[in-house]
């Protein structure tokens, strides 16, 4: 029994009628819509199983990032050719087959726990204060297995070149194409002017308290790509074409000061991506803040699509 | 005091949830948007009174970074709006 | 004085709870979509500011107490404007949008 047992017991069958509710939608705009419902009560699921950091993440994506994204594309879809065509039975009971025997893997994971599960965690909160850190996940992102991490921060960037690589010959350089508002419109302008320095605030607060508290570069960075595909959308600014030197080496930026801390490792410390002792928090602050620069910019571009129109200059 | 917290937490998500169930059964596009709305303004609500029901603050984060993106569908929604005239030449 | 800060947060939080439920009736029970959504900003500004306030006084110190104040703010500028986004998409769209 929980501390909160009815609340908890509340938001787990919640969040399993939205996701219902997702995949038994008529129309594409309700499942969407369904979708980033899911992710909001998902963020409180997290928040009860202690999990702030990834509470957190799935807020800013899935408040955020999913509903942009999903939105744009129902938007698309609409606009397209009518396409009548639904899954045949075969496949739709292949789908649900799979998906339950992921379920059953993971329920029987669960409940077939051993007694005393092994865990490194321990581990990591003794050792934690040699980093200079004090909150756990960050120390396991960039000091116990900050190889991960850089490699992670890469495969954003190999998503983005994805990404871009959709556009034709002719567009490469150009400016994606996110899709505005049609038309000046005062309340969102409004919404765009008064929301992104609130929102610039409580990222760089977000990537800063990273280092003692639940946060960290990666909600960050995801709230000021937020904060920036607002502006977009309002016609506050332009989107950049993708070719523009300032956004290319802020995508780069946060990569490479990783990987710049990490070849210094070999100099400095013992190893790469190793920290000299007793300077390890002044180091990993640096990369954390390189770092969400060049996540704000690769989310925003994701979201922001493949380049369109060739740059007019 | 905590257990009358959680109390008050139960009823906002009974409440919420009550709420949403009822309307994602409208067909309307704008009454989904609309409950959206309310779970996430009763997510912010729950957050924060559990952030205080079990000490820990920065749950507080949480419900700022919810508190943050309310509006971000609501914006999505906006600018997609379908021309229900015609909605082939919509680009 | 322990007790009358109790006292004070039992009696706002379950006034805030009763505007959200009142928010969430009328969102359910009005006929139109700009009278719900009408309801949908009481339970903004009344529902969570009520369990804000009461809130405070259980916070620990001062910092904590402004964040709390500081979330319920940004949900009511964003829900102010959010509402009036979505007041323009129906008068466009129709009540049936």
């Amino acid at each position: 029994m929980t501390s909160w047992f009815f609340g908890d017991a509340g938001v787990a069958l919640l969040v399993l009628a939205i996701g219902a509710s997702t995949i038994f939608a008529r129309k594409t705009f309700d499942a969407a819509i369904a979708f980033v419902v899911y992710g909001l009560l998902l963020a409180i699921a997290w928040v009860r199983l202690s999990a702030i950091d990834v509470a957190l993440t799935e807020a800013a994506i899935g408040g955020g990032m999913t509903g942009t994204l999903l939105l744009g594309a129902v938007a698309r879809l609409r606009s397209a050719e009518p396409d009548d065509t639904r899954l045949g039975l075969p496949i739709q009971l292949a789908t649900g087959f799979c998906c339950a025997l992921v379920a059953a893997c993971l329920a029987a994971a669960l409940l077939l726990l051993p007694e005393t599960i092994p865990t490194l965690a321990p581990a990591v909160m003794e050792n934690l204060a040699d980093t200079g850190l004090g909150n756990p996940v960050a120390g396991v992102l960039f000091s116990y297995r900050a190889l991960d991490t850089l490699l992670e921060k890469v495969v954003l960037l190999l998503a983005l070149l994805g990404v871009w690589s959709l556009a034709p010959n002719n567009a490469w350089n150009g400016i994606p194409r996110l899709r505005l508002y049609d038309r000046p419109n005062s309340t969102l302008t409004f919404l765009a002017q008064l929301l992104p320095p609130v929102g610039v605030v409580v990222g760089i607060y977000m990537c800063w308290v990273g280092a003692n508290e639940p946060g960290g570069a990666f909600q960050g960075g995801t709230v000021l790509a937020a904060m920036w595909l607002l502006v977009i959308i309002a016609r506050l600014e332009r989107a950049p074409s993708i070719g523009q030197l300032w956004l290319r080496v802020g995508l780069v930026v946060g990569p490479a000061v990783f990987l710049a801390v990490g070849l210094a490792g070999l100099v400095l410390a013992n190893g790469f991506l190793a920290y000299p002792p007793g300077h390890a928090k002044a180091f990993i602050v640096t990369v954390e803040f390189a770092l969400t620069i060049s996540i704000a910019a690769v989310l925003a571009m994701l979201a922001a699509g493949p380049p369109q129109q060739v740059q007019q200059e | 005091m905590d257990s009358f917290l959680f109390l008050i937490a139960s009823f906002v998500l009974a409440t919420a949830a009550g709420g949403l169930i009822i309307i994602l059964q409208r067909p309307a596009e704008v009454d989904r948007i609309m409950a959206a709305q309310l779970l996430g303004t009763g997510g912010v609500a729950i957050l924060l009174i559990l952030a205080i029901a079990t000490q820990n603050s920065p749950t507080v984060d949480v419900a700022l970074m919810l508190a943050l993106f309310a509006a971000f569908v609501t914006v999505a929604f906006v600018r997609d709006a379908p021309d229900p005239q015609n909605t082939a030449q919509r680009k | 004085m322990e007790f009358a800060l109790d006292l004070f947060t039992v009696f706002t939080l379950l006034a805030g709870a009763l505007f959200f439920l009142a928010g969430t009736v009328g969102l359910i029970r009005f006929p139109d979509p700009l009278t719900r959504l009408h309801a949908l900003t009481k339970v903004d500004n009344l529902g969570l500011g009520l369990v804000v306030v009461g809130l405070v006084p259980q916070a620990d110190g001062w910092v904590a107490a402004l964040k709390l104040v500081i979330v319920w703010l940004l949900v009511q500028l964003s829900g102010a404007i959010v509402t009036q986004l979505i007041a323009g998409a129906i008068r466009e769209r129709g009540p049936s949008a």
